[in-house]
């Protein structure tokens, strides 16, 4: 009794992909309106044209790319780590770094300030590097929990304790151990991380407002309330750029040790003939 | 600290299927110090920090004045905002996430529109924030696309009909993109779990498509649903640009109330401000734990 077209299925497909797609298409087509009576690309140079849009992306860009390599250095050791000899450390390790999912940017940065302000032990908020310091550490502590998650996957796909066995009856120190044999392992899972964490912390808008960095979240809100085209170009890069993380850390999520660099994306060709 | 006696009787317990490595008897727990202490600085010294300060008055004394002060009718009335409006946008998000679901796992549609809708979720579901502010404000704003359109092909001027983006349910509209994903993402595998026997079985005894759904498949989603509407509950609570980028810093919501006490917009009593970072923990931590207990739960026919 197998109908061949579910109908209501169907109906609600349809109507949960329009509410998805209408806004995206509305916005591009906004977008291409700058110039009066024909459609055109202004709006997209007229951001790019702009200094303190490279600046502040510059800025964020290199913000994200700090917060994921101090990221990777404090979890990809301690996750190893706490797999091979501290496994009773791991629920508490675990917590720690999934607290930051119920903290919200906005408390988190609270307490920097109060905590790091001028007047405090640690006065890091008193200097711009300091400050700069403190950002990425915040967007350290904001995507450990997914930094963590992809790190600790990756481990558990491959036998550490072998490895590490092996390593050692070769010579290896502890130190060479981790950076030639255990790091090129779960390197993919490191990059995967990589990719949502810089999707997370690049439009990121709470820190950097309240810690009064030129950062590229404040900088959008800016221009919300000054242009009209530009929001829209910008919103259509964005779901560019985040779509682009998100392909990529499935990609390099579901790749194997040893895999070449792409892998294959039966995923991906089918999304393209739909988008 | 709690570290040094548990990483002591680790040792042994470690050191089971792994190499007995020499000369570090005692001494590995040393490997995981750089991870605490980044941790105690960056994310629970500053937490504690905010949680002594809400007990604090402004010498230092211990008192329980900011928690009270939570009690006055503007703090009252904009946690009362929050609580609604994330209440409202993860009941629809829940909603039409389950219907989704339903629809592209069970609904009998080829393989890949739900790989597409799968696909696209990963990326909406990350798609919040500013942007996602503007491209509503592109769509459905007064000169938004979709608002024009309307107005001029089909006569509906909807902000004449008293549609307004920028208002309480305007907000929930716009939630419900990050929050529908987010839903379909994390119900999937619960409805993956509906067996089909159990389905069969049921027919087999005569129950109707109705009665199977109402006796079976709800019973065993309900934690589920529930722990998924937890989180999307947790992530409507913790929005704050998205708010701003759309309506400003008007919209009391209990982050953006804080976000301008932290500015110095308005008067400013930092201990008052760490009751509401309290406050906001408080929720946040208890919204969590209630999704962990559910999903205990869940899991028991996820097996």
């Amino acid at each position: 009794m197998k109908r061949s077209i579910p109908i209501l299925p169907a109906i609600t497909a349809i109507v949960a992909a329009s509410y998805f797609l209408v806004p995206l298409f509305a916005t591009f087509y906004f977008s291409l309106k700058m110039t009066r009576g024909t459609l055109s690309f202004a709006s997209y140079q007229s951001v790019f044209q702009s200094d303190e849009f490279l600046a502040t992306l510059g800025y964020s860009t290199l913000a994200s790319l700090a917060a994921i390599v101090m990221g990777a250095v404090i979890i990809v050791p301690t996750a190893y780590w706490v797999r091979l000899k501290l496994p009773k450390l791991r629920p508490l390790v675990e917590f720690i770094s999934l607290l930051p999912l119920i903290i919200p940017a906005v408390v988190l940065v609270f307490g920097y300030i109060r905590l790091f302000g001028s007047n405090s032990y640690l006065p890091m908020t008193s200097t711009d590097h300091g400050t700069n310091l403190l950002l990425v550490f915040g967007y350290v502590i904001m995507s450990m929990p997914y930094m963590y998650r992809a790190v600790d996957n990756g481990m558990a796909a491959i036998d550490i304790s072998t490895l590490t066995e092996a390593a050692q009856s070769l010579g290896a120190s502890r130190l060479r151990t981790i950076a030639t044999v255990i790091f090129p392992n779960v390197r993919a899972s490191i990059i995967a991380g990589s990719f949502l964490t810089f999707s997370i912390s690049l439009g990121e808008f709470v820190l950097p407002s309240l810690l009064n960095r030129p950062a590229f979240g404040p900088y959008l809100v800016q221009l919300g309330q000054d242009r009209a085209y530009e929001p829209a170009a910008l919103a259509i890069m964005s779901f560019g750029f985040t779509w682009g993380c998100m392909v990529l850390m499935q990609a390099f999520a579901n790749k194997k040790p040893g895999q070449g660099v792409l892998p294959r994306l039966p995923f991906l060709s089918r999304k393209e003939r739909r988008a | 600290m709690t570290m040094t006696p548990t990483a002591v009787s680790g040792e042994d317990h470690a050191a089971t299927p792994g190499p007995r490595l020499r000369s570090t008897f005692g001494w590995s727990w040393l490997g995981v110090v750089p991870f605490f202490v980044f941790a105690f600085l960056f994310l629970i010294g500053p937490l504690l920090y905010l949680i002594l300060g809400a007990f604090q008055n402004s010498d230092g004394a211990f008192t329980f004045d900011n928690i009270v002060a939570l009690g006055g009718a503007n703090i009252v009335a904009s946690f009362s905002l929050s609580i609604r409006l994330s209440l409202l946008s993860a009941a629809m998000g829940a909603i039409a996430g389950l219907l989704l679901g339903h629809a592209v796992v069970l609904g009998g549609l080829p393989k890949w529109v739900r790989n597409a809708f799968m696909t696209f979720s990963g990326v909406a579901s990350n798609f919040a924030g500013v942007p996602l502010a503007f491209a509503f404000i592109a769509t459905l704003g007064r000169l938004g696309l979709v608002t024009v359109l309307l107005r001029d092909l089909f006569g509906i001027n909807l902000y004449a009909a008293g549609f307004n983006l920028f208002s309480f349910f305007g907000l929930a509209l716009v939630y419900l993109y990050f929050q529908l994903p987010l839903m379909l993402l994390i119900i999937t595998p619960a409805l993956d779990g509906l067996k089909s026997e159990w389905r069969e079985a049921a027919e087999i005894l005569g129950a109707t498509r109705r009665q199977y759904w109402q006796m079976v498949g709800l019973p065993v989603l309900t934690p589920s649903i529930l722990g998924c509407f937890l989180l999307l509950f947790a992530n409507a609570f913790g929005t704050l640009a998205t708010v701003y980028a759309l309506m400003g810093s008007g919209f009391d919501v209990v982050p953006i109330v804080l976000f301008q006490q932290i500015r110095g917009n308005v008067l400013y009593n930092p201990n008052l401000g760490y009751a509401l970072a309290v406050g906001m923990i408080s929720i946040m931590a208890l919204t969590n734990i209630l999704y962990l207990l559910l999903r205990r739960r869940a899991e028991r026919w996820q097996k």
